[in-house]
């Protein structure tokens, strides 16, 4: 993946060490979802911890992730995704808003969805928490049309090449093992991870798209936020 | 390197985890090449026996198999645990698709914490151990075995042997994690041949009939490393056979994990993997994949790959010497001369041959097959072409061959070298009708050899490991003597499966060719006065016989 300048949500405080990785995909319009659902739970298999349970004395123990095989309906390829089904949930409802976004501009059919980890910093009163990403993945897609059945079947096979490479590049970023956010005490785990799922436990996370026209700007920039945690004011 | 610094405690923890580390890394490896769809059940509970917090299921033959490899030693600098998954045809062909390595090097980290940066680390590389698993081509593959083929594992301990992967395989790497003794590398080598041979050439050909090849018996050789299959059903007979991974002390004890144990609970889905339509403007492409994977087989049929006799003491001795199947089931043996017909004589090999000795003596038995396979090799057989093909001729050759017909997985025979005599057999007149070099194809005349491996040997499960294996070598090979629909074995003996290749493509019918189809036509329009003529004549009677029906 290319390293590009950082791009910080509007509003967040401009962050240290946020490491920002970037995959572009080309792919028909049906296979939009399963392609960023492939990308969204590799990343997110390597973001989430089994469950804390905090002691006494602050030792903490860890639960246990379950993993499963996701074959896709219109690529050819499968993945892993971590066992949980809220979070799956939660992905798919973003990727389904995407997808309709996509549909919808009436654009060539060109946007992104990025998938942004952050941890958050309490401030004192009045001010309200600050949001710091220090992770961000930014998948580009380019939806293409195909004429007929020939051209989609080839078209299978192509991207869940390309799927492979992505997830052989995520893979690569995440063997690095740059920055990750200290564990933390039970007082402040919420700053740091999300605990509001039932089985696992992925860093605090967030999900936006953008619907990018022909020219390569923003024409709709549709900032939408799925987990609770926010803009400061 | 110095490991002074690490105290006893940390020293102990960190062994330990590099040995779970590497018996789940082969668990992982193995179970990804089952054929089967993986589903464990995250649990918020903590247990005590989940290994880097993740649930992975224990078959316990193969940890089984991969404790015997690993005969209680670790990953070290030049002793690397591998796993290697080969791919074997119902007719007894094999062929090595990927090495996965697990190495050591030399390269310390003292700064690290062991309990805690070590072991989330590791769990790390499992998760990405467990994503890349699914892109390597042979992840499609083995979700497709069982009818015409198989997959294998097998582990062993020592040098890595990349030999057997064929030429242009790529790498790539999973991870690393240092530690304070080394740095742990997790990467696959895998044979990109395969990439060529699309998956789509298994759907086209249906199961060979009534005969499902899936089971291997296991080479009884005490210090050798087994081949085993993939497709292991879990729960079935072996559960009993194996101590479970999970006896006390093994458990998992971390600072972080304290409670007791509790169930893992592991289910299989049997799930079809989508089969793509068959597409039409790719069969020019197919056939010359066919080509050139079918001529990978027949290059592993017939050249020799020098044992690779292992460092230390697990000899894991490992010629591959394919003749007609003959000898996929001993990888352990050494091919003298004067066993395989056409086979050059094969030099010993020194204990410790070094990998460019083994390439040098490859190399020149390339060329002799050639000539027996396709009637335009002879001028290439040096050659290796830039793509991928890698041992084959170059891609001209390759399509100038007429391709008459589509073949069947791993024929290669164009359609002018089939041979069939004059034969009293049913369909006799659809069998292609020229008679070179029949008798140098194994395919059609296997080599006699009462030894082979037959493919109707035993059970899949049972047999399928060390424990049970039966002391007397020839009581494993029993040729079964059968008789398939339509054959005459007095005049051309011939398996089913061979039979049902030969006669699956018949000829195009000639009514259908062109010029024939014009020729006929005319002739068919000149004959329509006549006909109306006789029609006419007898139209009472056809009234009659009109009226009778009604």
């Amino acid at each position: 993946p290319r390293r590009t300048p950082r791009r910080s949500p509007a509003g967040a405080a401009p962050a240290m060490n946020c490491r920002a990785e970037v995959l572009e995909v080309s792919v028909e319009g049906r296979q939009v979802e399963e392609a960023m659902l492939a990308v969204l739970h590799t990343v997110l298999l390597h973001r989430s911890t089994g469950k804390f349970h905090y002691k006494k004395e602050g030792t903490y123990s860890i639960g246990t992730v379950g993993t499963q095989d996701v074959d896709c309906d219109f690529i050819d390829f499968a993945y892993v995704r971590v066992s949980s089904e809220e979070l799956d949930r939660a992905l798919r409802k973003a990727v389904g808003e995407f997808k309709d976004a996509l549909r919808n501009s009436g654009s060539d059919g060109m946007g992104q969805i990025s998938l942004e980890f952050y941890q958050k910093k309490k401030s004192r009163w009045p001010f309200s928490d600050e949001c710091i990403p220090w992770e961000l993945w930014t998948i580009k897609v380019n939806v293409v049309n195909l004429a007929n059945e020939q051209e989609r079947q080839i078209c299978r096979e192509k991207v869940g090449e390309k799927l492979c490479e992505k997830i052989i590049n995520i893979v690569e970023v995440m063997n690095r093992h740059e920055y990750l956010p200290k564990m933390p005490t039970q007082s402040e785990v919420d700053n740091v991870f999300d605990t509001s799922l039932k089985d696992v436990q992925p860093y605090l996370y967030k999900i936006s798209y953008q619907i990018t026209d022909s020219l390569g700007t923003s024409v709709t920039t549709t900032m939408r936020r799925l987990i609770k945690d926010t803009l400061a004011l | 390197a110095m490991d002074t610094d690490l105290s006893s405690q940390d020293r102990k923890d960190l062994d330990k985890f590099i040995k779970f580390f590497a018996l789940k890394t082969v668990q992982v490896i193995v179970q990804a090449r089952l054929g089967e769809k993986i589903c464990t059940r995250s649990s918020s509970s903590p247990t005590g026996s989940d290994w880097f917090n993740l649930a992975i299921k224990d078959i316990p033959e193969v940890t089984h198999e991969a404790k015997k490899a690993l005969a209680g030693q670790l990953p070290a600098v030049g002793r690397s645990m591998c796993v290697e998954i080969s791919l074997k045809t119902s007719e007894g062909d094999s062929m090595e698709l990927e090495i996965w390595c697990l190495e050591m090097n030399e390269k310390c980290d003292k700064e690290i914490k062991v309990s805690y940066t070590v072991y989330n680390r590791l769990s790390l590389l499992l998760k990405s151990l467990l994503a890349i698993t699914r892109v390597t081509p042979a992840y499609r593959l083995s979700r497709k075995q069982g009818h015409e083929y198989v997959i294998l594992y097998r582990i062993y301990f020592g040098e890595v042997q990349l030999s057997g992967l064929g030429e242009g395989f790529q790498t790539v790497r999973v991870g690393t994690v240092g530690t304070p003794v080394g740095t742990i590398t997790l990467s696959c080598a895998y044979r990109i041949n395969l990439a060529f041979m699309s998956t789509r050439q298994f759907e086209r050909t249906p199961p060979i009939m009534g005969i499902i090849i899936d089971h291997f018996v296991d080479r009884p050789y005490p210090s050798s490393s087994p081949m085993h299959p993939c497709n292991y059903r879990a729960g079935e007979d072996n559960g009993a056979v194996y101590p479970s991974v999970e006896d006390s002390q093994e458990v998992c004890t971390t600072s972080f994990s304290t409670s007791p144990p509790s169930q893992c609970v592991f289910t299989v889905t049997k799930a079809h993997f989508q089969t793509p339509p068959p597409v039409v403007t790719d069969t020019l492409k197919v056939p010359v994949m066919g080509l050139a994977f079918s001529h990978q087989l027949s290059s592993s049929r017939l050249s020799y790959q020098p044992a690779a006799l292992g460092v230390g003491s697990a000899d894991i001795g490992y010629p591959v010497l394919f003749a007609g199947g003959l000898n996929a089931a001993h990888p352990h043996q050494l091919i003298g001369p004067g066993k395989e017909g056409g086979v050059p004589p094969i030099p010993s090999q020194p204990a410790h041959g070094t990998q460019a000795d083994q390439e040098r003596m490859c190399t020149p038995l390339d060329g002799v097959h050639y000539s027996a396979a396709t009637p335009s090799s002879s001028e290439d057989t040096e050659t290796v072409s830039n793509s991928s093909e890698g041992k084959c001729g170059s891609p001209h050759d390759l399509l100038e061959t007429i391709f008459i017909r589509k073949v069947g997985a791993f024929v290669n025979k164009p359609i002018n070298q089939v041979t069939m005599a004059n034969l009293d057999i049913p369909f006799a007149m659809f069998a292609p009708k020229n008679v070179e070099l029949e008798d140098n194809d194994p395919m059609v005349n296997p080599p006699d050899s009462p030894e082979t491996e037959s493919p109707l040997q035993g059970s899949l499960h049972s047999e399928g490991s060390s424990g049970s294996s039966t002391g007397n070598t020839h009581d494993d090979f029993v040729m079964i003597d059968f008789k398939p629909a339509f054959s005459k074995d007095d005049i051309l003996p011939m398996d089913l499966g061979t039979f049902y290749r030969e006669f699956q493509n018949p000829p195009q019918l000639s009514s259908l060719s062109i010029d024939i189809g014009a020729q006929s036509m005319a002739e068919d329009l000149d004959s329509l006065p006549e006909k109306l003529a006789v029609h006419e004549k007898n139209v009472k009677e056809f009234d009659a016989f009109v009226e009778t029906l009604q």
